[in-house]
Order: C-alpha cells, then structure tokens, then sequence
C-alpha cells in the first residue's frame, strides 16, 4: 500500500509538458509527475526552484487540473509584478525542463465528491483556480446538487477559463455563472459590474438556504469583505471555507 | 539537489536577512491575514480565558482580570507556513509562564495542549514550546490592541513554531495527556512545525 502521507511530502522531479497562455498575464503549465498519488479540487502544491550555487524559492500554487490521478498536473499562475517565482515561471520556463514538486497540500479548501452538497463559489482574480479545479472534479463525477459560482475580474479579458465556464454552464443545468467586471465592462455586456456586495450575494442566491458548503478565494482584502457578508447574511462561519494567497498573491481584481 | 535551468532568483535582502530565514521562507513587509474561514468578532465583555485539564477548570480570567495580569513584551521574527516571514515583529501579551502562576500553579500538569478558539479552530502544541518565556497570549501588536483579522483581542504566541500554532481568537487551554492533531494538523500540516527543521507538513521529519 501507498502511505499517501508520505507520498505527498516528498519532493518529486516534474516535466513540463504544455504552456498555454490563459490572459496576457496568466499562463497555465502541464507538469507531467511520475509517481503523482492523485489530489482533490481545490489542494495546492509546493514548488521548489534551485539556482546553480544552491540558492532556494519556494512558493504554492494551487491545482488547477480536476481530482484524478494523474500524472498530468496542470498550475495556472499569474504573473506578479517584479515576482522571483512567478516571473520565472512565465519568462523562462519550457517545455521539457524540470522542477521539483510536492503534494497534493491541504485536505481543508478541497472538495470531495464524497460530499456533494450545495456548492457556492466566490473567486477574485486568480482566485478562481482552486475553484476551477472544484469545478472539473465536480463535471467528472457528474455530481448532481447545484453550484454557483461568482467571479469577480478587473475587466473581461483578464477572465481566465472564460470559454470553459460557459461551456459548463451550458451543458450542466444545476451549474450558474455570474461574472462581474470591476473596472471597464464593453457594451453589450450582460454581467455584473462593480464589486461584489451583499446585494449582488443575495441577488445571485448566496444564501443560507440549504446550508451549502462556500469557497471563497482571492486576495486578502476580497476574502476578508465577502467572508463577512456571506457570515452577516447568515451563513454558518463554519460552512465558510477561505483560502488568500499571501502577501505575494497580489492578485488583481 | 535539482538545479532548475535559467533561475537565478531575486535575492532580495542582505546575506544577513537570508541567514536569517528557515529554509525556503521568504521575506514580506507586509503582515497577511490567513484564516481558515470568517474573521471572528467576539466582544471584549464576553470574552474570557479559561486554562482546564480534562473536567476541571484551573482557572478562568475576564478580560478585565485578564489585563491586570502582568505583562511581557517580545519581540521576534514570525514565519508562516506558506512561506512568509517577517522580521522583528513586536508583541504584548500575558506568557503563558505568568498565566500558570496566576492559576497557582508551579508546572503544567501534562506536557500537550489543545488550544481552543472563537470559530472552532484548534492547534495542538507541546507545553515544553510555550513556557520558559517562548510563548504567550498577545493582546497588543505594535503597542496597538490586536486588530479581530490578525487574532484579537487575543491570540495566542508562539513564535519559534510556524505562524499556524500561534492561534487568532484563543479562549481555551486544555491540558491533555497525549498530543492529538488540531485542526490544520489534521488537515496535513505538521504536529509540531518547527520552521527551521521545515516541519511543514505531515510526513516532513
Ligand atoms: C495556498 C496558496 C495557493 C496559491 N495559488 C496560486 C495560484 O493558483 N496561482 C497564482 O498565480 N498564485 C498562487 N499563489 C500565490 C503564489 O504562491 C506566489 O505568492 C505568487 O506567485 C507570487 O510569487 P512571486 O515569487 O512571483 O512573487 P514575489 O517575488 O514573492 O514578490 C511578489 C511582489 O512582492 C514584492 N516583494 C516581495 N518581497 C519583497 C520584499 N522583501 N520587499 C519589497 N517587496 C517585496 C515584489 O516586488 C513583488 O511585487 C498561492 C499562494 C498560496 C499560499
């Protein structure tokens, strides 16, 4: 047997398999792990870069591929401005080179489909990550009780996965998207603008009601409103899950 | 030791700072929030601290109890487990020496503990990591009471373990006589967390 314990603290070599630019500033990476023990929505990684006199980073990023086993293992990263690891991620990295791993990180800001319940999802920026994993997982277990998600971006092309939302939310009944768009949003568009705020929560049913389970994810400031909204609106604190990216996350919304 | 082709690394800092941090943290001048959930809010009139070994209760402070007790400062670096640090952070706060003392008593009476918070957090810890002057209950941060997203009114110090042990909103301490996992503990994070050992996680020696 596999003691998953183990296996997830161990540093592993990975290969870079793919790079596709998500935005101007988001880029997601294929990593192909041999050996990788599977992971839930939503769990991160450590990644650790070596510089030839031994000079260390390492910093977190969450799984944004759906649960599985691998031993592909897709990150998506934003690139923050002047960033030591992210910068490196996005100007120098190729396909074929090499980077230690670890993980699957964190059995806490993950979902399972052992639990299906209600889903309500709030992401800011880059946030969306975790949440997109979720969300994969969710599709391929076909679960069957409802999600929301809501998603706040600066403006509409800086929304990452964009064509992969709306075709979820096409194809799966109990799925309902919200965009909103805090800075420029073009004509025509149909989504939400402006921050989000109890009554757009309310308006987009963030409720109570049936006692879902809630992510929230983004930068510090976003997690902290909303949390205290959703908890304000009555939501049990303890059915808020949220997860900040750290001072470095920088993420902009 | 893989060397990844093309990182050099940004270097921020002196050599000075570097030595100073554990292994794969890395400096901030900011002070993040991390919490699991919720920021909680609890009143200062219903607040109270209570110290307890299994069914017994060694003693229990009020807020205003709990102010006249004696006070400490330290001053020290913090490291999270997400990997920042930052340095020379400047706490107030009671120790957990002197909250003994003031329930009378002149040693633990086990060597684990469960600390207990607003909001359903625990973190288990080794007494052994919070007396002698390595640890207290911090009400004031930068000579400022401790604002409800960094842990106040009070939260618990534990500086030489990741930030995680050092829990926000603390209100229980409970003497146990084994160690058993608090919550991040039991969600994959270290039993211990000592950063300059890089006890991250469950697993890490
Ligand atoms: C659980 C978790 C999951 C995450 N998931 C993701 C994810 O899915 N996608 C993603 O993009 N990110 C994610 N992050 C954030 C990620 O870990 C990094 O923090 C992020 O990529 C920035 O790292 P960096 O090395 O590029 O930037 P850094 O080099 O750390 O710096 C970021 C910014 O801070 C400034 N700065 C840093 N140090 C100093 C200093 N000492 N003095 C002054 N300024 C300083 C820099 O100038 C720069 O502008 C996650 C974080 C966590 C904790």
């Amino acid at each position: 047997m596999i003691d998953l314990t183990t296996a997830s603290a161990q540093w592993r070599v990975a290969t870079v398999a793919a790079i596709r630019n998500e935005t101007a500033t988001v880029k997601t990476i294929t990593f192909d792990v041999p050996g990788w023990p599977g992971h839930l929505g939503g769990q991160h990684v450590d990644l650790r870069l070596t510089a030839e006199d031994g000079y260390v980073a390492q910093r977190s990023y969450s799984i944004a591929s759906g649960a599985g086993s691998g031993p592909l293992v897709e990150l998506t990263v934003d690139a923050v401005p002047d960033g030591e690891v992210s910068g490196f991620l996005h100007e120098e990295l190729r396909v074929g080179d090499q980077i230690e791993i670890r993980g699957p990180i964190g059995g806490y800001f993950a979902w399972s489909a052992a639990h299906d319940y209600g889903l309500l999802l709030i992401a800011g920026g880059s946030g969306i990550v975790p949440l997109m994993s979720m969300l994969r997982s969710r599709d391929a277990a076909g679960a069957t009780q409802p999600a929301r998600l809501l998603y706040s971006s600066r403006s509409i092309d800086q929304i990452i996965y964009r064509s992969e939302l709306d075709r979820l939310a096409e194809q799966t009944a109990q799925f309902t998207l919200t965009h909103t768009l805090t800075r420029n949003a073009p004509s025509g568009w149909t989504g939400e603008r402006g921050r989000i705020d109890r009554v757009m929560l309310t308006r987009w049913q963030f409720t109570p009601a049936g006692d879902p389970d809630v992510y929230v994810c983004g930068p510090t400031a976003f997690v902290e409103t909303i949390a205290e909204h959703l908890v304000g609106m009555g939501h049990r604190a303890s059915n808020v899950r949220t997860e900040r990216f750290g001072p470095t996350g920088a993420i902009r919304t | 030791m893989l060397v990844t082709r093309g990182f050099k690394g940004k270097r921020r800092g002196g050599d000075a700072d570097r030595l100073r941090l554990p292994p794969g943290q890395f400096l901030t001048p900011e002070f993040p929030v991390l919490t699991a959930g919720p920021t909680q809010h609890t009143k200062l009139n219903n607040w109270s601290l209570v110290l307890q070994h299994g069914g017994s209760i060694l003693g229990k402070w009020s807020w205003e109890q709990f102010e006249a007790l004696p006070q400490t400062e330290i001053t020290s670096d913090i490291h999270c487990v997400t990997k920042w640090s930052k340095f020379d952070t400047r706490w107030r706060g009671v120790t957990i020496d002197d909250l003994l003392r003031a329930a009378g008593l002149d040693a633990a009476p086990t060597d684990f503990l469960l600390a207990h918070c607003d909001g359903g957090y625990t973190t288990n810890l080794l007494v052994a990591d919070l007396i002698e002057a390595r640890a207290m209950i911090a009400t004031h941060f930068d000579d400022l009471p401790l604002l409800p997203s960094h842990g106040g009114p009070a939260r618990l110090l534990v500086p030489h373990l990741y930030f995680c042990k050092s829990a926000k909103w603390v209100r229980r301490l409970a003497f146990r006589d084994a160690d058993s996992p608090g919550f991040w503990e039991s969600q994959g994070y270290h039993l211990r967390g000592d950063p300059w050992r890089e006890q991250r996680y469950e697993g890490d020696q």
